[in-house]
Parts: C-alpha cells; structure tokens; sequence
C-alpha cells in the first residue's frame, strides 16, 4: 500500500508541477505571443538604435515551402552559430501554408517555390501587412524518366501538355509520337498542394486540369516520386533537380524544347542563366516588412540569408543567383528597412 | 463402429496440429517484418548514431545534424501530454464505470469514446489548431502542441481504463462498503490499486503512439528545425517525428540513413517507456 501511495504522490507532483509552471508562466504567455511581439519588438528596436554593436536577440518565425526548407535551414543554422541569442522556428507547411500565416501577421519570413499569388496578397492589404519578396536561388523542375527508358531523349511543350493534361489525348506514349512503344504513360506528380505542382500548373498545364486516376501516382514525398519512376520505363514525373542530381545513376533527364527545336537539359548553367526554360524557377522568401523593422533580429537574418544564399544553394543542390542579384536584393532590403 | 471412432479421432488430431501450424505462421509473419524493418533500420542508422548525434540540432551538413531538440521537445512534451490525458481520461473511466447510470445518455457516450479512438490523427490536430492555437490562444507552442496530443490519446486510455476498471471483482467492491467504507475510499483504496495494472498498460500504448505521431504536429506548428530546447511551455518547439520526416524528404541518400539514426532513438525511446509499463504492471499484479 505504501508503494502505491508514493506512487500517486510522484503523480500528483508531477501534475502540481505542470499546473504550477502554467500559472507562473501565464501573464508571461503574452510575451512568447505572436500578436504582442510587435510591442516588445518595439522596445527592441530602441534599445538596437541606441547601441549599434549590440548583438541582436529575440525569435524569428519562418514558416513555407519544404523546398526551400533545406537552404533556409542552412541559412538558420548558420545564423545561429553566429547569433545564440536569436531563437529561430523554421516550420514546413507548404507554400500555400506559408502565406496562410504570413498574410494574417503570424511569422516574419515566408518560405515559397513559387511567386505569391494575387489573393495571397489581397488577404495581406487586408490586414495591413507587406511582403517583400526575396529570391534566394534557383531550381530546375526536372523532367525524368528511368535510366531503362531507351526511346525518350527530351520533349516539346506541347508533348508535355500532350502527356499531362487531363484532355491531353495521350493514354499510351504511341499517342504522342507512332514511333514510341505502346504502353501506358505512367505519371508521377508532387502532390497539387506543392509550390512544386503549382509552378508546373503554372508553365507547362496552363491551368488546366491534370491527369488524374490511373496510372497517375501524387506524392507529396518526392523520394517516393523518385523511387516509382526508377523501376519503370514508361515512366515520368517531374521535381526539383537536387532530387535528379542525386539520383542520376537511375533517372534520365529530359531535354525540354521550348519550342525553337534546341532541347535544353537542366543544370547548373542553364538554369542559371535562364536558357533552361520555361522551368527553371526562382526559389523565395516573402519578408513581412514592418516586423522587419520592429525587429532588429530579422533584418539581421534577412541581410545575413542575401549574403550567404548562394553559399547555401550549392551545399544543399540548388543553383546560386548571379552574385550582382544578391547585391541588388541587398541593397533593397536596406532601402526598405530605412523608410 | 470402432474404425469410425479411430477416423473422427484421427481428424480431429489433425485439425488440432493444422490450427496450431496456422497460428505459429501468423505470429511468424509478423515476427519476420518486424525483425526485417529493426534489420534495415539498423544497418543503415547505427553508423549515424554518435553521441554528438544525441547533442546536436538540426543542421544542413549530415555530420553535424542531431536529433537533440526532437528527443528534448518529445520528452517535455510527454511529460505534460501524460499527466493531463491520464488524469483526465482515468476520471472519465471511473465516473463512466462507477458513478454513471447504465442508460442510454451513458452508453451514447461510450460509443462515441470508443469511436473517437479510431479517429484520424489529423482530425485531432485540425481540433488542436482551432481550440488551441486560436481560441485559447496558446500560438505554436510545445502546450498546445502536448494539449492537442493528449486529446488524441485521450479516448484510448478511457477504454483501457474502463476495462481495468470493470475487471475488478465485484466481490472487493462489496466488501469494502460493507466494511463502512464510503465510496470515494473503495475506488481510492480498492478498485484504483487493482486496476492499475490494466490502466498503465492502456496508458503507455497510447503515449507511445503521441510520441510517435506527425500529422496533428505539423498542424499545431511544430518546427522542422529549431536550434533551441524549449525554456517554458510557450516556447516554440520540435518533436522527433518531425525532424526524421524531414531528414527522410532530402534528396541526398546520406540523409535516410541519418533518419535511420533517429528512428533508433526514437524505438529506444519507445522501449524504455513499454519496460517502465511492464515493470509497474509486474510489481502492482497479483495483489489480490
């Protein structure tokens, strides 16, 4: 009996200890609160002004694309080592996630693989927020097949639109070209919630409605995507290109013709310099511009990010802007957080 | 007559040792993927497993990335999802099973604890994001995230309870009113101690499926790289879970095996709390 009483009194301490550590803590909830952040964040920035070496603290939310996530997760850790003080989250939901938290005023920096959309910032007016756009690198979305894939070599758009839209026309690769084999066209697509499939709905289907049901296969794993198209020759998908890059002992990548009959293939140069087109595209970060200047830790991180993008793009698998636009993106960020 | 004897004797045995065969080839199915998934996991993961890897927080280069701020954010946060689902949901069990009338009022809440348990995480961590996050307005913290967790488990310790509970014999109850004891004294002294076993064993299976859940975190805004331990219970925060799905989402191979490595963590993890449950139960069986 005496075993089972210290056993509740172990409980019941525990439970004293959480509720205590509740109470203690509540008036001081306010404090971790996004909303009265800005107050806070305000005394802050005095302080920061009276005494410009001051080493910077506080949080910086970051929440968005899981494609961005791995160069802001450099970017974070980097800062980190440098700045202990700063607490950063960096949270994965998504683009469209992203901007569901950065348009209300709940995080400072916005993760995206694709350019805000017009009701993303209409919803931003709304609330009185500004976003700042900010390229950090650039992705070539990878058009694949398998190794064993032994008649495809690169596609056209309209072969592409031919392939992926849902009145498209084309069930079997012989349907896009007589001299292909006729077998099933097996798609593998991130799932319609991805910057990734946004910015393909974007360019390549036009709005129009995909493929969808048999033998179409959507992921929001891109390993998974990678994985299904590797053992199947009349297979194909398409992804950011680190994920090619890493496996291109098993996938093929396509040439893309952008329709003057000179296929391009994507990699570092071509994505770089844009003549991989239309899919190579721009990597963001949407800055909310006034938590920028109440906070001196995220116009901190902000310059830090511009100035170690590039270094950030190659160690993950992206491809780094021209130094000359990180310079710009600089300089308009200063600009911005002077007015 | 006698060789029809011997016949129906024999079909017998034989129906015997075929249902013994199928059993054995059951549990050996799920003994062999069970071993063939530890097998993998362990090949890949336990070159990773350093003790750096236990100190560190996440990090864009695999020999520095850990699994610090996840195994610290799951253990704080087990260590408030627990107490307030088992406080909660053994309460829930004893007024349902003890105080309750058997009518229809009651038995609609049963069925409808029982059906919550079969609900999708990700319906409780929708539920999580609007009383939570929003309503209570606790933001994207480690309490709304353990709050959030403890609902989820809540329904699956109340059934657990409920059994152990009613598996108490009738007989103790009766003679420990007819001693004088009030009934507040019987469940406190008699039918809790007895049922403990039944409760804590309910209880760490359903704390062992928070600890190893993503879904409802994601929503209630867990970090995928934080490069803090929380210091109170509003501070942001990370899980493990979280950080091997986001190791196991990397294009680069390297990164699944470091995944591998905070999968171990977290079995570990997982088997310590199952042995914390099955010594209790030991030591509380039998008592009566």
């Amino acid at each position: 009996m005496s075993k089972w009483k210290l056993m509740m009194v172990v409980a019941i301490a525990i439970l004293s200890i959480g509720v205590l550590a509740a109470c203690g803590n509540a008036p001081d909830d306010a404090g971790t609160d996004d909303s009265s952040n800005e107050a806070n964040a305000s005394e802050n920035n005095e302080e920061a002004n009276a005494d410009e070496d001051a080493s910077v603290s506080g949080p910086i939310n970051i929440d968005g694309s899981s494609t961005v996530l791995p160069i802001m997760e450099y970017l974070t850790y980097e800062y980190s080592q440098q700045n202990g003080d700063v607490t950063i989250a960096l949270n994965s939901s998504g683009s469209g996630g992203g901007f569901k938290k950065s348009t209300v005023g709940e995080i400072d920096l916005s993760n995206a693989s694709r350019p805000i959309k017009d009701e993303e910032i209409a919803t931003a007016e709304e609330n009185g927020i500004e976003l700042h756009e900010i390229e950090l690198a650039y992705d070539g979305l990878s058009v694949v097949v398998s190794q064993e894939n032994d008649f495809l070599e690169s596609l056209t758009i309209d072969q592409l639109k031919q392939i992926f839209l849902a009145d498209g026309g084309a069930t079997k690769w012989s349907d896009v070209n007589p001299e292909w084999p006729e077998e099933d066209i097996v798609i593998y697509s991130p799932g319609h919630d991805s910057g990734t499939f946004d910015y393909w709905n974007e360019v390549i289907l036009e709005e129009e409605p995909m493929r969808e049901g048999e033998n179409v296969t959507l992921s929001e794993d891109d390993n998974t995507l990678v994985t299904g198209i590797k053992s199947d020759p009349y297979a194909i998908g398409f992804f950011g290109y680190a994920y090619y890059a890493e496996n291109q002992d098993t996938l093929k990548v396509l040439g893309i013709d952008n329709g003057d009959g000179n296929p391009v293939k994507p990699d570092a140069t071509t994505i770089q310099d844009g003549s991989y087109s239309p899919l190579s595209r721009p990597l963001f970060t949407y800055v909310n511009v006034a938590y920028m200047k109440e906070k001196p830790q995220v116009l901190d991180f902000v310059e830090f990010a511009i100035e170690n993008a590039g270094a950030g793009a190659e160690q993950v698998g992206y491809v780094a802007l021209p130094e000359e636009k990180y310079t710009e993106q600089l300089e308009a960020i200063k600009e911005k957080a002077a007015n | 007559m006698h060789t029809n004897n011997t016949s129906k004797l024999k079909n017998r045995v034989i129906l015997n040792k075929l249902f013994k065969l199928l059993f054995i080839f059951a549990t050996s199915i799920a003994l062999l993927f069970l071993g063939v998934l530890i097998y993998r996991i362990l090949s890949q993961g336990l070159d990773y497993l350093t003790i750096d890897f236990l100190k560190n927080y996440p990090a864009p280069y695999i020999e520095e990335a850990g699994i610090f701020a996840g195994l610290m954010g799951s253990l704080f946060m087990i260590a408030i999802t627990a107490p307030v689902a088992i406080i909660l949901g053994v309460s829930t069990a004893i007024y349902l099973e003890e105080y309750a009338k058997q009518n229809k009022f009651t038995r609609f809440i049963q069925v409808n604890v029982q059906n919550l348990a079969g609900v999708p995480s990700i319906v409780f961590g929708l539920l999580g994001l609007t009383f939570f996050v929003y309503m209570l307005e606790l933001g994207y913290t480690l309490i709304a995230g353990a709050l959030t967790m403890s609902l989820l488990v809540l329904p699956v310790i109340v059934v657990a309870a409920q059994e152990a509970i009613r598996s108490v014999p009738k007989e103790l109850r009766d003679a420990s009113i007819g001693m004088g004891a009030t009934k507040w004294q019987t469940i406190w002294r008699i039918v809790l101690p007895a049922s403990i076993p039944g409760i804590l064993t309910g209880s760490i299976l359903a704390l062992s499926r928070a600890i190893g859940e993503t879904a409802p975190l994601i929503i209630v805004g867990a970090a995928a790289a934080i490069y803090t331990i929380p210091d109170s219970i509003f501070s942001k925060y990370t899980v493990m879970p979280m950080q091997i799905w986001s190791w196991t989402s990397r294009p680069q191979e390297e990164w699944q095996y470091v995944a591998a490595a905070g999968i171990i963590v977290l079995l570990i993890i997982l088997l310590c709390m199952n042995a914390i449950a099955v010594w209790i139960r030991n030591k509380f069986q039998n008592r009566y």
